[in-house]
């Protein structure tokens, strides 16, 4: 959580000014200078740290924030907001933008009356994720969302900034998609002015329009093809947009280079490192890409090098854009570079060397040692050691499946604990018991974080208890989003009490339910065995809070 | 103050979860921004905090791009445990300077004692520096977490690092939260009275 010399920081009106910026508290920089009103979140890393500076700053900003249930509920309220005139800023991990998405392609349908901003943060090397490594930049053509991406600090507020401009001037909402590199860099950043809108003495109001808001056949043909003139439109904006840089080179006018984001510095660095000097074009614009510009760039090269990380998607386009201009290009990218992982400044540094015949020697690597691994595990003291020990001692375990869910209970699939037979997205856990229980007899237990209970797990419960089956769900009730750094959510929110799960599980009707502190370990373990037993779904909550929060409650 | 722009400085620390890198990220580079460089880090947040190897990197310079630093293109591993020191070697060329907390935190399902792990880090030879800033700063000051303070105030000493300890003692001040300040700054005095410096 941000310190308070931070907040003073951050919230500093001294235009021109340099401080230093983690990328994703240059993107609250940017939102506070382009004048948000509104801004809503799920936490998730890389992106989490945009939440937890509003969730400090709202107030003095004059700003209104909140952690929602989920990434789609943040991405709707925002667009209430927006629809109503305000300006949004919605933040998500990778991941959220599936959860959203749902939202998100009607949204670009209907379009925004105020600005409205998507910070969505990509993960590649998986350091924070755990369920896939996901590339979000399809969801730019799925949707038809105009997307921006920054490669450093500095460009995290200017490109918030522009995204906002675009929004406004368009009437769409606009993403900024960061990765891991990029969130998590820290650099000096220029600040401008904040502008607070408030002062402007301006009053919101949702101006009924529902040939505006309202996507029913056959009035959506007509909004699509709106949609699709308003990206052609936004396109010659790209064209002309100076983050799509071309930076001429004097060692070759054969070659080139193409880049955005992250990969974009380490190209940078390559060219340093090999003193060399190609042309460079740098992408601010993933969608729409400025075609005229990049067909330009490669129309009298021979041979053109892209670089990005994750799946081809800029090296397919430059393919599809070269057979006009130039379809005798050679077109390198993956075959020089992974396409799974995060890019290294050595594996680009490598790609370059040899896509320009030069010479590059890695500086040393003579010790070729065994490395020990050290597992992340659960912190000691964690409550759900208590839980584990409990259920290891009710079961043998190589007779029940074990479902797991993301939060810190997806470290039950490490040493000492193995307890996790199948991960999937927050919820799932539940969904896929349900599923095994009607294929098999088997037994089952599976684990739900409170958090994501409240995110996606509430659905799949209510389908196990309608389509009836037996599984034991555990919540795991730690009183805190803890793997994301302990935000509220709605069953401990900031000012207890908030939302009782037990409230829910009861009106459900579920009879097997108990509600139990895993300190007590017979009771726990009894229960365990009890509910495995029972024909109907039954449910345990652990309720015992996370070590970082136990002291704000016994405060209480 | 913009004098030594020439150079390109990078750093590698290495420790495990809780031990406070991207603190010593924070005051490095306030330091080096005092100092007139550009500077670029890269840190890691979330899961790889939980009780895993945390890596974080710090570049300054005249011009610095990339916030990771290349292999074999560290000028000083600060390792805060010997076991993640080893991971340092990735980063290292013939003059990569390693200083070490002598520090072992054992790896669950490795067989790697104390002694293997030295015996590797001291291929190193000259250029590996082995304090035991844990016990110093427990033994001194009552709280092993300071060993981070104290190893970054050593580095400026021992002028393992292009930035003067007065650049670092003011980054110390602006960074450290209030409350925890005061025996922050004892550690940096200490590491400026250790025999290791001399």
């Amino acid at each position: 959580m941000p310190t308070v010399r931070f907040m003073e920081e951050i919230l500093l009106n001294k235009p021109g000014k340099k401080i230093i910026l983690l990328g994703n508290e240059a993107i609250v920089r940017g939102a506070l200078e382009s004048g948000v009103n509104f801004v809503s979140t799920y936490p998730g890393t890389p992106a989490s740290e945009i939440g937890n500076i509003f969730f400090r700053i709202a107030k003095n900003a004059g700003v209104y924030f909140e952690f929602s249930t989920n990434e789609k509920v943040a991405l709707e309220v925002a667009a209430g907001a927006s629809f109503s005139g305000l300006k949004s800023l919605v933040a998500m991990k990778s991941f959220g933008l599936n959860v959203a998405s749902d939202s998100l392609i009607p949204l670009c349908y209907t379009g925004v009356e105020g600005g409205m901003a998507i910070l969505v943060a990509d993960d590649p090397g998986c350091w924070s994720s755990a369920q896939s490594e996901q590339n979000s930049r399809p969801y730019s053509y799925l949707a038809h969302i105009p997307t921006l991406e920054p490669s450093d600090s500095q460009e995290c507020k200017d490109f918030t900034k522009l995204a906002f401009q675009i929004s406004e001037r368009f009437k769409i909402p606009v993403m900024i998609r960061t990765t891991t590199r990029v969130a998590h860099q820290r650099m000096p950043v220029t600040l401008s002015k904040i502008l607070n809108l408030k002062s402007q003495n301006q009053k919101p109001k949702f101006i009924k329009k529902p040939e505006r808001f309202s996507t029913m056949p056959p009035r959506v043909f007509e909004m699509k093809k709106e949609l699709l003139e308003k990206i052609e439109k936004i396109q010659v904006f790209s064209e002309n947009s100076p983050i799509n840089q071309i930076s001429r080179g004097r060692t070759s006018a054969k070659l080139g280079v193409i880049s955005s984001g992250i990969s974009y510095l380490y190209v940078m660095e390559a060219l340093k490192e090999l003193n060399l000097n190609l042309p460079v074009l740098k992408l601010g614009f993933f969608y729409p890409l400025p075609e005229k510009k990049i067909q330009d760039f490669i129309k009298s090269f021979k041979k053109v090098l892209i670089i990005e990380e994750l799946e081809p998607y800029l090296e397919k386009e430059v393919e599809r854009l070269a057979k006009d201009v130039n379809p005798k290009l050679q077109i390198f990218g993956k075959n020089l570079i992974p396409e799974i992982g995060e890019l290294k400044p050595e594996t680009v540094t490598s790609a370059i060397a040899q896509f320009t015949d030069t010479k590059y020697l890695i500086p040393n690597t003579k010790y070729n040692i065994p490395i020990p691994k050290r597992l992340p595990r659960l912190c000691p003291g964690c409550p759900y050691w208590l839980v584990v020990e409990a259920v290891k001692k009710a079961i043998n375990e190589k007779d029940v499946i074990f479902g797991g869910e993301i939060g810190c209970y997806m470290l039950f699939r490490n040493p000492p604990i193995n307890l996790q037979d199948y991960l999937s997205c927050m919820g799932s856990s539940v969904g896929i018991a349900h599923g095994i229980k009607k294929a098999t007899n088997q037994k089952i237990i599976t684990f739900v974080g409170d958090s994501s209970f409240f995110h996606a797990g509430i659905p799949a419960l209510i389908n196990t208890v309608f389509n009836k089956s037996n599984p034991l769900i555990i919540i795991l009730d730690n009183r805190t989003t803890a793997m994301t750094g302990h935000q509220p959510h709605p069953g401990a929110p900031a000012t207890p009490d908030g939302i009782k799960i037990e409230d829910i599980i009861q009106s459900l009707g579920i009879k097997n339910f108990k509600v139990i502190d895993p300190i007590n370990q017979e009771e726990f373990t009894n229960t365990v065995k009890e509910f495995l037993e029972k024909d109907e779904v039954s449910v345990i909550i652990a309720r015992r809070p996370c070590i970082f929060v136990a002291e704000k409650y016994a405060k209480k | 103050m913009q004098k030594n722009k020439k150079v390109e400085f990078n750093i590698v620390i290495l420790g495990t979860g809780g031990q406070g890198q991207i603190t010593l990220l924070e005051v490095l580079t306030e330091a080096a921004i005092l100092e007139g460089y550009d500077v670029k880090t890269s840190e890691l947040h979330g899961l790889s905090q939980r009780g895993g190897s945390v890596e974080v990197h710090i570049r300054f310079g005249k011009k610095i791009y990339s916030p990771l630093i290349s292999q074999g293109k560290g000028d000083l591993v600060l390792a805060l445990e010997i076991q993640e020191a080893l991971k340092g070697f990735y980063f290292a060329n013939q003059k990569t300077n390693f200083l070490v907390n002598d520090y072992f935190s054992a790896i669950l399902g490795a067989n790697f004692s104390r002694e293997k792990t030295l015996k590797i880090l001291r291929k190193l030879k000259k250029h590996l520096f082995l304090v035991e800033a844990s016990k110093i700063c427990q033994e001194k000051l009552g709280k092993d977490i300071l060993a981070g303070i104290y190893l970054i105030s050593l580095v400026s000493f021992k002028k393992l690092i292009p930035l003067k300890s007065k650049s670092i003692l003011k980054a110390i001040k602006k960074i450290i939260p209030e409350k925890y300040l005061e025996l922050n700054l004892k550690a940096f005095d200490l590491a400026s009275e250790s025999e290791a410096v001399k």
